[in-house]
């Protein structure tokens, strides 16, 4: 049996694979929007973070000897502690002026950061062993998925679901809503707005660190990673609708999957069909598929 | 620019005469390489340390001083040639050597034509050099597409693999690297069964890698290099495929395997211009570089060192550092090295030498850190490089 002259067995595998890709997608672009939603921040050194995360893995094992699945809590719990050092000292003096300053601003950093892992580990990369218990598959009959794929899946899809309730559904999550709609309001009812928005941009920074540690096993791990994929999460953001939580978590798995149908269809065009998605979009919905109209 | 300019004074006086011939009151070698992009472990800085290290063992042999300067091309056209116009305009230097990166390093060969000076390229692999764009002012030392790629395609072929599958990186380096490596395999009565098109810095290439099985492959052939290449065989070896198939990187380093790990990498097929531990020789020079470096020398490395005492020896029997002279002594004399035995430079440029065909180790073979080669093969420099009769250079009378 076949689509398009591809056979179905070909065609699942890249379902599911556009799905795990997905999940990198998603859970990066969650962090961006949540960032996105509170701060007014576009933030452009989201893809350093998710470096730094799988970096952090590798250096905990190699030079402390502790593990992926320890990694996998203590690398964003401590990323996300950066995050906010970096949103207390820095960040926080730009509020006021215009995105274009924080664009700018985190850019900088992002570079700064590449450029000392380029300059202590070099260009190519370093190798993150396959955790024992990640390596093995399963046969699904159409295709064989090996556990780090489904483990990458799982993770992804239970953080995003527990961020979402988390934000949608939680006493702290209303307020967090609250100050992302009117601020000086939620301040005047005793809520310490600045000191949530200090917890929302590390735990923004914490997930991309998260999503780092999932990618070291899987990916080459090497200073320029973030940067190669943070291009595709902002389009991810902004086809989900800037700031929108559940935009960018569906987004992320559906992009994913158009990209990984794309594959098979036309490989070159793999790289740039979501930025076509993107351009569509906003002719079509300027604030995303999901995002509130003004 | 980054630049580390290293100089070494040697003041001992040779004969007036070939003092006076030395334009500039001194020789002068600039590395032009990349030092922070993806080419810098396999080059970069580690090739700046191979000159340095050839014009110390040289020893002081002219009356006046060698000097090496290097600088960061940041793997733009633009950037290297206005280093290179520089070099050989203001700062006098004679010779370019490494400049890995095609699009630069075929902009530099054009310039030293232009300005009448040399370039010795190594960790470049791109065969245009020697072929439809020599240049009687250019040798390329090392490694290029053509050898690596078809001696790796007919090794495997006589192996026993006749199914081919390509993953090709979306530039003109993959595409030039699979329709070589299809010529030789076809020719070799293998048939190639399928090709994907990746684009540039992909980071998960299941996707098209599991098109290969589908296809009924028993080689993949990694027509990529640097980062989709370490990633590909991460991802190869993640769902299986080693098992399914034999795997062939076209464009592999040692620094490369040393990043990917034996993991992921062993097994795989691969053909190198020189491997540290070869030859008695060759370990000696290789352990002498660690030293210096940290890391084990690549062939690009390798190759620079041979190539500027090769350069120096020129001069040093002909008395000058113009151009002409010292390129017609450079190839009237062979290559006799720990990189090269009996290397010879053609009127094209190429630098004509042994190959070998390589297997990485699994890691039970590997006694640690950089052991990671089986040499399976060596590759006589005839059958490696693509031979006089199929040139398209112009400086080659057919």
């Amino acid at each position: 049996m076949s689509i398009f002259n591809i056979p179905i067995q070909l065609f699942s595998t890249q379902i599911m694979l556009g799905l795990i890709n997905g999940a990198f997608y998603a859970i990066l672009s969650l962090g961006l929007a949540i960032i996105f939603g509170l701060l007014n921040i576009v933030n452009f050194a989201h893809g350093a973070f998710y470096m730094l995360g799988a970096f952090g893995a590798l250096l905990l094992l190699d030079h402390l000897g502790i593990n992926y699945w320890a990694a996998l809590v203590i690398v964003p719990l401590l990323i996300g502690l950066l995050g906010c050092v970096i949103e207390r000292s820095v960040l926080r003096w730009i509020y006021d002026l215009d995105h274009l300053y924080g664009m700018i601003l985190t850019f900088g950093m992002s570079l700064v950061m590449v450029g000392i892992f380029r300059n202590m580990y070099g260009a190519t990369g370093l190798a993150y062993s396959m955790p024992p218990s990640l390596q093995g598959g399963f046969n699904l009959g159409f295709m064989y998925l090996p556990a780090s794929r489904a483990f990458v899946i799982v993770a992804s899809g239970l953080v995003c679901l527990l961020t979402w309730l988390a934000i949608e559904k939680t006493r702290v999550g209303s307020w967090l809503r609250a100050a992302t709609e009117k601020p000086q309001l939620t301040e005047a009812f005793g809520i310490n707005v600045p000191l949530l928005i200090t917890l929302t941009y590390g735990f923004g920074v914490a997930l991309a660190a998260f999503a780092g540690v999932l990618a070291a096993p899987i990916f080459s791990v090497n200073p320029m990673m973030g940067s190669d994929l943070i291009i595709v999460v902002f389009a991810v953001v902004v086809i989900g609708g800037m700031g929108s939580i559940s935009g960018a978590i569906l987004s992320g798995f559906m992009l994913g999957l158009v990209e990984g149908v794309t594959k098979v269809f036309w490989p070159q065009a793999s790289s740039t069909v979501i930025f076509v998605i993107m351009a569509i979009v906003l002719l079509v919905r300027p604030a995303g598929l999901f995002g509130k109209q003004d | 620019m980054k630049r580390t300019v290293s100089c070494l004074a040697m003041m001992v006086a040779l004969t007036t005469a070939a003092h006076a011939q030395m334009a500039n009151d001194g020789i002068k070698i600039g590395v032009l390489t990349d030092q922070s992009g993806v080419f810098s472990s396999l080059a970069g800085a580690g090739s700046v340390v191979a000159a340095n290290m050839a014009v110390e063992d040289f020893g002081d042999k002219f009356g006046v001083p060698v000097q090496v300067v290097s600088a960061d091309h940041q793997n733009k056209a633009d950037v290297g040639t206005q280093i290179a116009r520089q070099w050989y305009d203001v700062e006098g230097v004679d010779v370019i050597v490494d400049v890995p990166n095609s699009s630069v390093v075929l902009a530099v060969q054009e310039l030293a034509r232009e300005k009448d000076r040399m370039l010795i390229a190594s960790g470049s692999g791109t065969a245009a050099l020697t072929n439809e764009s020599c240049s009687p002012n250019g040798m390329h030392w090392t490694w290029d597409t053509y050898a690596v790629a078809v001696s790796t395609g007919k090794a495997m072929v006589e192996q026993g693999g006749d199914k081919w599958f390509f993953l090709t990186a979306d530039y003109a380096f993959g595409h030039t690297m699979q329709k070589d490596v299809t010529a030789v395999v076809e020719g070799a009565g293998a048939q190639v069964v399928g090709s994907v098109v990746a684009p540039l810095n992909t980071a998960d290439f299941s996707s098209y890698l599991l098109q290969a099985p589908a296809a009924g492959a028993n080689v993949i052939a990694l027509a990529n290099g640097g980062t989709d290449t370490i990633n590909s065989l991460k991802q190869a070896q993640e769902f299986g495929l080693n098992q399914q198939a034999r795997l062939a990187g076209l464009a592999i380093f040692l620094t490369d395997v040393h990043s990917i790990g034996l993991d992921a990498a062993q097994g795989l097929y691969l053909t190198t211009g020189f491997y540290w531990d070869r030859t008695e020789e060759s370990r000696e020079w290789s352990k002498r570089f660690f030293d210096r470096h940290g890391a084990m020398p690549t062939m690009a490395q390798a190759g620079v060192y041979s190539a500027v005492t090769h350069y120096l020896n020129a001069i040093a029997q002909t008395g000058t550092d113009s151009a002409a002279p010292v390129i017609a002594q450079m190839k009237a004399t062979p290559v006799n090295d720990f990189f090269a035995q009996n290397g010879t430079i053609r009127e094209d440029g190429r630098m004509v030498h042994d190959m070998y065909l390589a297997q990485v180790k699994t890691p039970a073979e590997s006694s640690g850190p950089w052991d990671y080669y089986k040499i399976l093969a060596t590759v006589p420099g005839d059958e490696a490089f693509r031979p006089l009769s199929e040139s398209a250079c112009p400086l080659v009378k057919h």
